[in-house]
């Protein structure tokens, strides 16, 4: 019985793999545009001096990037749930003789397996590019906590796939929740290094769980310009994708076909 | 022995009543169909038949197991082809059957030999490294059907088999599902709102309308029961004449609908003279006389007092194809 779970997550795996390597243009999609992001914004704004950072913009964007790239990715994954649904794969999956919590696995794991490769991609670019990474201690820590943003990304997708009939709602909740969160973690410019920003923007910004990912990411790799250890970063973040994941496995738990 | 034995049975949707206290048992091996129309609580009786609704009152066994306390070896008995198309466009049709047979922990051995023969069966065998996106809408069912019975499954849930689908297609499907039913003893529970589908495919009919069962019987006895012609007839004062025809004792029975009336008789082409007969005394103008063969679609109307709704639901998988096309995807 408990290798049938196996294989069951295996295959769930295997085809979000599959799916992935065929659509051409979600994989060139996905890294050109955190490409540009790194390339433009990096490149044009590399010898700005940023209230509240030290040293090269590259180096302090890069971290912010990889985890924008990670997250856009596995927020896919999530939605895509939604797809199945609406193709009625979902039933196929449902009505098969494993549990629950089996599927979610399965579909996180293919998900974040997708995801961090899109980040590795984006981060060995960001190296071509001159960013040092820290130590080699550093460099495992940031993968840590490249699956967990990875992991909590899924976790949102799922609980949005849930809660969500159609797509229509897709694209405002990724302007009015996702991009306020992205530009209010610090991954772009620093916020709670900078006297310029009123507190409040600071203040939110402690409340943004994006801003611990982007912060420990940064610790880790660069060691540098990190508001936090990146093992308190770590704390937090692991509690995030707890909560996260847990509550995306409950309400996919009670979604009926 | 019985496959499927539900006892009251019942779904509810807020304050609709979509599954009303129904009771039925399908025995083994045997095709059974639920006729009714769009809407009667045909694919709800599905959806909890194979767990994935929770029936708000009564229960169910398939197999001997309890569809809500043992939801998961109700799961390796049961497979499925919904409503909806279920496979995944962006994998070839072999791909599709092995990942089914490896959630339904099949092993290796078994997975290769079982794709063959399923595949074998529906006729499959050379599309089976192509993408789902470019099958056919049959050559879909048909892999739908395959993929169902990948897993030996004791009974087979088919939900409008052949919905959506050509006249020559759907000979095919039906010609499928006889198959299947002979060579592997699977036990079939169809539902349809074809007539001819529950006609040709079914040994066994239950009548269901506003989610309650009206009548189950074999469709030879269900058309019997209405005598063993129709005559379908229409003229000026259709009351006058089917008071008067009520007193003859070789009425089998009449109904009066909104422009004609359907007679049941025996030996329906000698009654035809005796009704014109009556209705020349009664100086009632006739406009029109048929006689015919009972279909189950006179079964349907004198259970139900009306024909199944005639409009057709557009299928889903054109329905997505519009969407596609909208988005440019």
């Amino acid at each position: 019985m408990q290798h049938g779970e196996l294989q069951a997550i295996y295959v769930m795996w295997l085809r979000q793999m599959k799916r992935y390597v065929r659509s051409r243009s979600r994989i060139i999609g996905t890294i050109v545009q955190p490409l540009f992001f790194l390339a433009i914004l990096g490149l044009g704004l590399r010898n700005a001096i940023l209230p509240g950072m030290t040293g090269d913009y590259i180096p302090f964007i890069a971290p912010g990037i990889v985890a924008m790239a990670i997250l856009f990715s596995s927020m896919h994954t999530g939605i895509s749930v939604l797809w199945d649904k609406k193709f009625g794969f979902l039933q196929e999956i449902l009505v098969a003789p494993v549990s629950r919590f089996t599927i979610i696995i399965g579909r996180t794991l293919g998900g974040a397996t997708t995801a961090v490769l899109q980040g590795t991609i984006v981060l060995i670019i960001a190296i071509f590019m001159g960013v040092s990474v820290s130590s080699i201690g550093g460099f495992i820590l940031a993968y840590i906590f490249m699956i967990l943003i990875a992991l909590t990304s899924v976790g949102f997708g799922l609980i949005m796939a849930s809660k969500m009939d159609d797509f229509e709602g897709f694209q405002i909740i990724i302007t009015l929740i996702l991009m306020p969160l992205f530009f209010l973690s610090s991954a772009l410019f620093p916020i709670a290094t900078n006297t310029n920003l009123p507190d409040i923007v600071i203040m939110l910004s402690f409340a943004n769980p994006l801003f611990y990912m982007v912060d420990g990411l940064r610790g880790s790799l660069t060691n540098m310009n990190n508001v936090l250890h990146p093992l308190v970063d770590l704390i937090i973040v692991v509690i995030i994708c707890l909560t996260m994941f847990g509550l995306g496995s409950y309400l996919f738990n009670k979604t009926e076909a | 022995m019985d496959i499927i034995k539900t006892d009251g049975l019942t779904k509810k949707f807020n304050s609709l009543t979509a599954v009303d206290n129904i009771s039925f048992s399908v025995k083994e091996g045997e095709i059974f169909g639920f006729l009714g129309p769009n809407g009667a609580g045909k694919t709800t009786t599905i959806k909890m038949l194979t767990t994935l609704l929770n029936p708000t009152d009564g229960s169910a066994e398939i197999a001997g197991f309890n569809i809500i306390k043992q939801k998961n070896e109700v799961r390796k008995k049961v497979g499925v082809v919904f409503q909806d198309p279920a496979l995944d466009w962006n994998l070839t049709g072999r791909e599709n059957l092995d990942f089914h047979a490896r959630v339904y922990a099949l092993d290796r051995e078994n997975r290769k030999k079982r794709i063959e023969e399923v595949i074998k069966l529906v006729d499959l065998n050379e599309k089976m490294n192509i993408f789902v996106k470019n099958y056919s809408g049959g050559m879909k069912r048909r892999l739908e059907i395959a993929r169902g019975l990948m897993h030996y499954p004791t009974v087979l849930f088919l939900d409008e088999p052949t919905l959506g689908l050509d006249a020559q297609t759907r000979r095919a499907i039906w010609d499928y599902i006889k198959k299947m039913n002979k060579e592997e003893g699977t036990t079939i529970f169809l539902t349809t709102h074809y007539m001819d589908e529950a006609d040709y495919l079914c040994d066994r009919v239950g009548i269901i309308d506003h989610g309650k069962i009206l009548i189950i019987d074999t469709t030879t006895n269900l058309k019997n029961s209405i005598g063993n012609d129709v005559i379908t007839l229409s003229c000026s004062d259709m009351d006058k004449l089917l008071g008067r025809l009520g007193k003859e004792p070789w009425i089998k029975n009449t109904k009066k609908h909104d422009n004609f009336i359907t007679i049941g008789v025996e030996k329906g082409e000698e009654k035809i003279p005796e009704i014109i007969f009556f209705a020349q005394n009664l100086g009632i103008k006739i406009k029109s006389i048929s006689i015919r063969k009972p279909t189950l679609d006179d079964v349907f109307l004198s259970f139900t007092g009306r024909t199944i709704r005639n409009q057709e639901p557009e299928h889903p998988w054109k329905q997505m194809a519009r969407q596609r096309e909208r988005r440019g995807g």
